[in-house]
């Protein structure tokens, strides 16, 4: 019986009809999940999904002789819901690359999954280092920014420039916590004091209460470790209740949505660091303007990454000429990357090493046309602003 | 002079921020306890009038360039407008079922609403300046007290007291009280009955969008900015009793202060002390602080 299975399956092959089932397994299936409903989907929501399928289209629809596919789907910021669509995706799918969204948990239960499933898995929004560091996986992209970069950036920054005494505001979960702790070494590591701090719940509406007990602490700088609607009702409380006279806020991680929202006369002045920004030079305008034509908004960093992110995995598929997963990490860990986005590499430990702005926000007068919010300060190069190779805990990069 | 490691100028300015946040909630719930006193209907759709309110503001603004002032009066008319459709179209017809179906719809509603409101606009939020008239703040000795803060404390408390006067004291209030008690009979006596619950509900989302208008220029304007205030000013109906004006009314002020000293001593817990009071209150009296057993 064996040998009679083995030989029926010699003969299909040799007639060819082995060769067509094995190319559909080629096909490249992208699965997306992020948050499309809550706090953060203005900052990569559907319009991420819409720079994927920009990414697609631009590389001509078709990789291996076969279309490729997009799936997304909404996170609600549910870790369990993120990393059950990514099982559903690849056992019943077949997605080749799952793509994980804003929100750190999410995020960190997605890389599980693909890790266990040996799946390609990309993530840009969530800010937690964890990523790449203490729960590093050969199989996972953190592409755009974490933590440390963040911290790095911002907090060198600001102490450079003299804001030595910090106060700060942390949204009390892991993404804050890990924020304010990073921030926190890197001002004492320069020389910077830390007099104070509250921790606010998540999705707190008033800030008014926080802000003056940081105004009471004779800081000089008001470190906000927290992102989307929290930044923005921190900023908008610390002007109206004029702590912006005797502090200086430091975002330590600000999105060009927040900025829209809030506009400048609130956010002028404001120092953080951002990967990328539209009107960086020609490349970003060029595509920044490809993506205002069908948004009628200029692009966030995320969603810039998003485009960036598709491209590079659909170059390293067509140049290993396989989805195996393996071998497109490897070839993605082995080649520089170069592109609008970003220049740099994917290290061992999956982070995706590329320079990231220290940015200021424009006053109003200096803003010459719509979206005209940023200058940037300085350039922060890619092998230091993340973590170095002596600060890991990735077992594989060690 | 210190009280457990906090000045005394730094307490009473955040006793007096409390107030502020208070007034929303008063206001808020007792939109809330007015509609389930007469309706017997536990509005979920009071967070998303309230929105309504805010929003119709920013649109004003922006689209017509009309004015703070005009809305404080306009806005409440026209989500007042729509409390009435949504009383005489799909309220109406859930008055015989449980309390639940009532909740479900208004809950659905409201889910609606936002959704809708969401996808035009998106979640950062609109920016909406403070009237020129209140801009800037005064120096109280203890703080720097911005003027419209101060502005919302006097009209929500003006609000809340004339609304209450309005059903406790006037022959329209006796009436009111009188029809939820016995419908058939005030009908009985020649009172429109259904004339005067629709309006009853659209007088609850009127005064929801009137908080809106208020916290347009203190929160960002979102489609979710009531979500998650909706939450808390359901745990102050509760804590004050069910139906019960007065209630209602001094249980916002009171709680929005206790929450104000939360975010001193405890900031992490500011978020749920509400609900821990909630909690304590109707393990001790079921009824609420100012509610009667029936």
């Amino acid at each position: 019986m064996k040998t009679s299975l083995t030989t029926l399956a010699c003969v299909l092959a040799a007639a060819g009809l082995v060769t067509p089932l094995a190319q559909a397994q080629e096909k490249v299936k992208i699965g997306f999940v992020t948050d499309m409903s809550g706090l953060y989907a203005d900052v990569e929501g559907k319009n991420g999904a819409l720079a994927m399928q920009m990414a697609i289209d631009d590389f001509g629809g078709k990789v291996l002789g076969q279309p490729i596919e997009l799936l997304s789907a909404d996170h609600q910021n549910k870790a369990d819901i993120a990393a059950s669509k990514a099982r559903e995706w690849i056992d019943t799918q077949g997605v080749t690359m799952v793509f994980s969204g804003t929100n750190s948990g999410t995020a960190l239960a997605v890389s599980q999954v693909a890790n266990e499933k040996k799946r390609v898995h990309f993530n840009n929004g969530a800010g937690s280092s964890a990523l790449t560091n203490e729960q590093c996986n050969p199989y996972t992209v953190h592409y755009a920014y974490d933590t440390v970069a963040l911290a790095k950036g911002t907090g060198g920054a600001v102490v450079d420039r003299g804001g030595k005494d910090w106060f700060f505001l942390t949204a009390d979960y892991a993404f804050g916590q890990a924020l304010e702790t990073d921030t926190t070494a890197v001002i004492k590591a320069k020389g910077g004091k830390v007099l104070g701090g509250v921790k606010h719940p998540l999705n707190a509406s008033d800030f008014s209460s926080f802000l003056l007990q940081a105004q009471a602490s004779k800081a000089q700088i008001l470190g906000l470790a927290n992102a989307g609607g929290d930044t923005i009702n921190a900023i908008k409380a610390a002007k109206e209740f004029g702590i912006n006279k005797t502090m200086k806020t430091a975002g330590l991680l600000v999105f060009l949505t927040d900025i829209h929202s809030l506009g400048l006369k609130n956010t002028e002045g404001l120092l953080h660091t951002t990967s990328w920004y539209w009107d960086l030079n020609d490349a970003s305008r060029a595509f920044a303007n490809k993506f205002f034509a069908k948004t009628k908004r200029m692009p966030t960093d995320v969603q810039a990454a998003d485009y960036s992110a598709v491209t590079q995995y659909l170059k390293a598929v067509q140049a290993v000429k396989t989805t195996d997963a393996d071998k497109v990490m490897a070839y993605l860990k082995s080649t520089p990357l170069s592109d609008f986005y970003a220049k740099g590499s994917i290290r061992a430990d999956g982070t995706y090493a590329h320079d990231m702005y220290l940015v200021e926000v424009k006053s109003p007068a200096e803003s010459k046309k719509p979206w005209d919010y940023l200058k940037v300060l300085s350039t922060l190069p890619g092998n230091q602003v993340f973590t170095t190779k002596a600060e890991t805990k990735c077992a594989a990069w060690k | 002079m210190e009280i457990l490691g906090v000045s005394l100028p730094g307490l009473m300015s955040q006793l007096l921020l409390g107030l502020v946040n208070g007034s929303f909630y008063a206001i808020l719930s007792l939109g809330l306890a007015v509609i389930f006193g007469l309706l017997n209907v536990i509005n979920f759709a009071h967070g998303a009038l309230f929105m309504l309110g805010a929003v119709s503001t920013w649109m004003a603004m922006n689209y017509f360039g009309i004015n703070y002032w005009v809305m404080l009066l306009v806005s409440p008319l026209l989500v007042g407008l729509l409390g009435v459709l949504i009383e005489r179209f799909l309220l109406r017809w859930i008055y015989r079922l449980d309390h639940l179906y009532g909740l479900l719809l208004t809950l659905g509603l409201s889910l609606l609403i936002e959704g809708v409101f969401r996808s035009v606009y998106g979640v950062s939020g609109l920016g909406y300046d403070t009237p020129e008239l209140l801009e800037g703040a005064t120096d109280l000795g203890f703080m720097m007290l911005p003027n419209y803060r101060a502005w919302v404390v006097l009209a929500s408390v003006t609000v809340c007291l004339a609304t209450w006067f309005v059903i406790e004291k006037t022959r329209l209030g006796a009436y009111l009280r009188a029809g939820t008690e016995n419908p058939r009979l005030v009908e009985a006596f020649g009172v429109n009955v259904p004339v005067m619950i629709t309006l009853t509900y659209a007088f609850g989302a009127g005064l929801a969008a009137f908080a809106g208008v208020l916290a347009a220029p203190v929160y960002q304007v979102t489609p979710l900015m009531g979500q998650n205030l909706i939450i808390v000013v359901f745990a102050v109906v509760v804590i004050g009793g069910m139906g019960s004006i007065m209630g209602a009314i001094l249980t916002g002020l009171g709680l929005g202060v206790i929450e104000g000293l939360t975010k001193v001593f405890y900031p992490q817990a500011s978020s749920t002390v509400v609900f821990v009071i909630m909690v304590i209150v109707l393990l001790i009296r079921p009824a609420g602080l100012f509610g009667k057993e029936k």
